[in-house]
């Protein structure tokens, strides 16, 4: 009974939605260069600031200095102290947001337009004269120590662990951000001033503004916020050695339900096959209830409640990862099925009607992105890491539909290789047992 | 100031968070169909998007006893063929239009969405609407599909002792209210669940005058009651359509304490929750002081209890306090504290009633309050930026017996709220008769 929709569909998948954003590019008197949605509906405007190197600057024997430091800006500022800052920021009604991650450090900022002034100058004081007063070191040391033990017990967090150790080794990517029980422990106020150092620098800074602000404004408080932060940061990390053993590891832990994580290497977002690989992985695990894995490990043998594999392009380096889980006695033949489907791709590549669905989608979830000022800021910023130009929206659709049955099935041979692929499996999973060489790396 | 990871199994103790409240009584457009169906429409012409809803009056405290988790399993199933579609079709069908959908089912509700380009919710509520009726289920559905939310409740519970606890805890709070029960089913009731019983359930529940249509963004009031007329009026009410008779919960008289010790607990900690007056349509002032006592006593850095036991003293990793009003029946006013390296659990608990003892000696300060009260007024323009959340919170509002009024009220309800009323509530809602504390411990290796 498929013809009911089928005729509206054929209609309505005709008339792709446009999203309408206009970008600007602004760039400073000082110099600083920001990408610009003007948004003068709602008063506001959300303003996200990226620092590309994130926690892999980390200095050796210093792991977790970048995340404790990026934790500690909102602890303390020129002459506020942590209370004081957060009430500061409260009777603003302004919200700061820090984070890192292995590439980048990101700081992301919400004020009304009235508070425009006040909220860049509290932000201002966070980003560089940050106190780093004792007390508060102390306090979210205990936080990020409570983070660290409970994912030593967490199933998805060992198995990530597991993954990043095995296949990246001693190479920053390799452990996680917020460092170990011993590293953390040893972090003075100087390591924290150095991480501080090393990442909130000129040269490595990326800017996406959305709201209720005029290039002119922008311009003006880019140089504010950050005309007197040091030219230059610590260099960038190298980029890592892939070495992706195949086969099983399992991690023993006993928990009814199995976490597996799979993957091997994966793809450059600058590759000029990263569209026909983007269209494969819809078809393959990417997309949510129809993809071939959602279909063949849920929808049919009811082994999980969820199973997806994405493409991980980072700064310094490409994996193709998946994850599913499945009770104990029942793991084993979901990662048969999931290998099954991983061979099947990669000689046969996907149908017509696979590629076609999958572009449908891919192109028609695109302007659904745009759909908040903090979230479009979010995508400007990223657009510029990754070094995309500035009229990339408009072109992008045009890009995915240009991949044609060929490309996806020539990528799919040469970028799926499952007798590569490495199943880092969390539990006390049946069936099961490690098959690679047990030279992990020390706890 | 980190979110620890446990943080997210305690929150869930408490019903969704509700501080921020959206009021642009210009972009809401509310009417009711001739057969009971309620429609609201929130309007967002920034971007060519547009989000179905629609909310179902029942949920997992509507079950038959016995039979938990039918209403989540229901849900699941809406996903199975109707009439005139395959299985797994509905689903497809949105990816192919470039759309993502999906559902959820708490306690009070069940609710299904789409978002897509607004030139194709046409298309959307013809599928909607046929599956309110048209649902065809085989046995294979019902076997696999039991083996999916059994995976599914694995992955949330099993694998989570926080979550584990919590179920103990709302178990223990409610005496007599499904409340008690999870949302997804008690494991032993899942495994029997049967083709009978949700197709019994989707009879009951499922038709126009127990639904509620919310659609936000690039659309007009008038185009959207033409298609829902078209589509959802075409669909008869359900005469039969059984009054929302809950079992009331007797006096609470007994303290309880719950201990759950599980060897893969990494971080202890303890929660405390009181059974605390929900929002009720035209009597919301209550429920109004609870939650701005809850960001009073818990509501980040500058909060009471993170002034008393992580800055003044060093009792404690992280506190919070958790309340939601948003529920058909009574709820419950929650507070968790992560203790510091060294501190133990009851060590942790004595420090949280002597900081409670002590909010209560020195009242609200009433900088504190205004600071969250112009953050309230502040989110109201923020909200206006996300159309699809301030539907959210219609559809959730009308699907448990609030009014367009009473959604509309409450921002001016928070704001009249005094110091007074937040001190009566507290002493109202601090009885340790009604309490349950629970406490998450590493299970050793000798016991």
């Amino acid at each position: 009974m498929k013809l009911f929709y089928a005729l509206i569909l054929t209609f309505a998948a005709a008339l792709p939605a446009r999203s309408e954003v206009e970008i600007q590019s602004v760039t400073s008197p000082g110099g600083v260069t920001a990408w610009l949605v003007e948004e003068h509906s709602i008063p506001f405007t959300a303003l996200e600031i990226r620092f590309r190197g994130g926690a892999s600057l980390d200095r050796p024997g210093k792991r977790g200095a970048v995340t404790m430091m990026t934790g500690l800006l909102e602890e303390g500022a020129a002459d506020l102290d942590a209370r004081a800052f957060s009430r500061a920021t409260e009777a603003l009604a302004t919200t700061f947001g820090f984070d890192s991650s292995h590439d980048e450090v990101s700081v992301s900022a919400r004020f009304l337009t009235e508070n425009r002034d006040a909220s860049m100058a509290l932000l201002k004081d966070a980003l560089q004269s940050p106190r780093f007063d004792q007390d508060a070191l102390d306090r979210v040391r205990g936080q990020v120590l409570s983070i660290i033990n409970s994912s030593l017990k967490n199933p998805g967090d060992i198995a990530n662990q597991t993954f990043n150790e095995t296949i990246f080794g001693g190479h920053p990517y390799g452990s996680s951000i917020n460092g170990t029980v011993e590293s953390v422990n040893g972090l003075t106020r100087e390591d924290l001033l150095q991480a501080q150092g090393d990442v909130l620098a000129r040269d490595r800074i990326y800017v996406g503004a959305v709201g209720d602000i005029t290039r002119e404004e922008l311009g003006m408080l880019l140089d504010d916020l950050l005309g007197d932060l040091p030219e230059t940061g610590a260099p960038m990390p190298p980029r890592a050695e892939v070495s992706i053993p195949s086969g099983v590891k399992v991690v023993d832990f006993a928990t009814p339900q199995s976490v597996a994580l799979f993957g091997h290497k994966g793809i450059k977002q600058d590759d000029p096959d990263f569209f026909a690989a983007t269209v494969l992985n819809q078809v393959l695990g990417g997309g949510s209830f129809e993809s071939r894995l959602m279909t063949e490990v849920r929808e049919k043998r009811g082994l999980t409640y969820g199973v997806s594999s994405y493409l991980v392009p980072r700064d310094l380096a490409e994996t193709y990862m998946g994850s599913v889980s499945s009770a104990n006695d029942r793991i084993a033949e979901a990662i048969s099925v999931i290998r099954d489907e991983w061979s099947k791709a990669a000689t046969e590549g996907v149908t017509e009607q696979e590629l076609q669905d999958a572009k449908t989608y891919i192109t028609g979830a695109y302007p659904l992105r745009f759909d908040g000022n903090s979230t479009i800021a979010n995508i400007l910023v990223g657009m510029q890491m990754i070094g995309l130009p500035i009229d990339y929206i408009a072109t992008r659709n045009d890009r995915v539909e240009a991949v044609t049955l060929a490309d996806v099935k020539r990528v799919a041979g040469e970028l799926l290789t499952p007798d590569d692929m490495l199943f880092v499996v969390v539990g006390q999973p049946e069936g099961l047992e490690t098959t690679i060489p047990e030279d992990a790396p020390a706890e | 100031m980190f979110r620890l990871p446990v943080l997210a199994a305690v929150a869930a103790l408490c019903l969704p968070p509700a501080v921020a409240q959206a009021r642009d009584n210009e972009a809401v457009t509310a009417f009711t169909l001739e057969n009971g169906m309620q429609v609201v429409v929130v309007e967002d012409h920034r971007a060519p998007v547009v989000q179905q809803m629609v909310w179902y009056r029942a949920g997992s405290a509507d079950e038959p006893k016995g039979a938990s988790g039918v209403a989540h399993f229901l849900e699941h199933l809406l996903f199975k063929a109707t009439d005139k579609m395959e299985s797994g079709e509905f689903s497809s069908t949105v990816a192919a239009n470039g759309g993502q959908d999906n559902a959820f089912t708490s306690y009070d509700y069940t609710a299904y969405f789409q978002r897509v380009a607004a030139d194709r919710l046409e298309l959307m509520m013809q599928m909607e609407s046929d599956r309110m009726k048209n649902i065809r289920l085989t046995p294979e559905n019902i076997e696999t599909e039991r083996d999916v939310i059994l995976e599914e409740r694995n992955q949330r519970t099993e694998n989570s002792p926080g979550a584990l606890l919590n179920e103990q805890v709302s178990a223990t709070q409610y005496l007599n209210h499904r409340y008690g029960t999870p949302v997804i089913g008690w494991k032993h009731e899942m495994q029997e669940l049967q083709l009978k019983d949700t197709l019994a359930f989707y009879a009951l529940y499922y038709s126009p005058n127990n639904a509620i249509l919310v659609v936000s963004g690039d659309v007009l009031p008038d185009e959207v009651k033409t298609l829902a007329e078209k589509y959802y009026g075409a669909i008869p009410a359900n005469p039969d359509l059984p009054e929302r008779l809950r079992t009331k919960e007797p006096p609470q008289i007994a303290e309880r304490r719950v201990t759950y010790r599980d060897a893969r607990v990494a971080q202890p900690y303890i929660s405390r929750s009181y059974m605390a007056p929900e929002r009720d349509s035209s009597a919301q002032d209550k429920a109004a002081a609870l939650t701005i006592l809850a960001e009073i006593l818990g509501g980040g850095t500058t909060s009471f209890l993170a002034e008393k036991l992580q800055f003044d003293t060093q009792v404690a990793t992280y506190t919070g306090a958790f309340y939601s009003g948003a529920t058909l029946d009574d709820t419950t006013f929650g507070f968790a504290v992560v203790p510091a390296a060294g501190v133990t659990l009851e060590e942790a608990e004595a420090a949280l009633d002597g900081a409670l003892a002590e909010f209560m000696e020195a009242g609200v300060d009433p900088e504190q309050l205004e600071r969250i009260k112009l953050q309230i007024r502040a989110d109201q323009i923020y909200a206006r930026d996300n159309a699809d959340s301030v539907a959210n919170r219609y559809g959730q509002a009308l699907a448990i017996g609030l009014t367009v009024e009473d959604v509309q009220a409450w921002p001016d309800v928070l704001e009249a709220v005094t110091g007074e009323d937040i001190m009566q509530a507290a002493r109202d809602v601090f009885d340790l008769r009604t309490s349950v504390t629970g406490m998450l411990k590493k299970k050793e290796a000798a016991e």
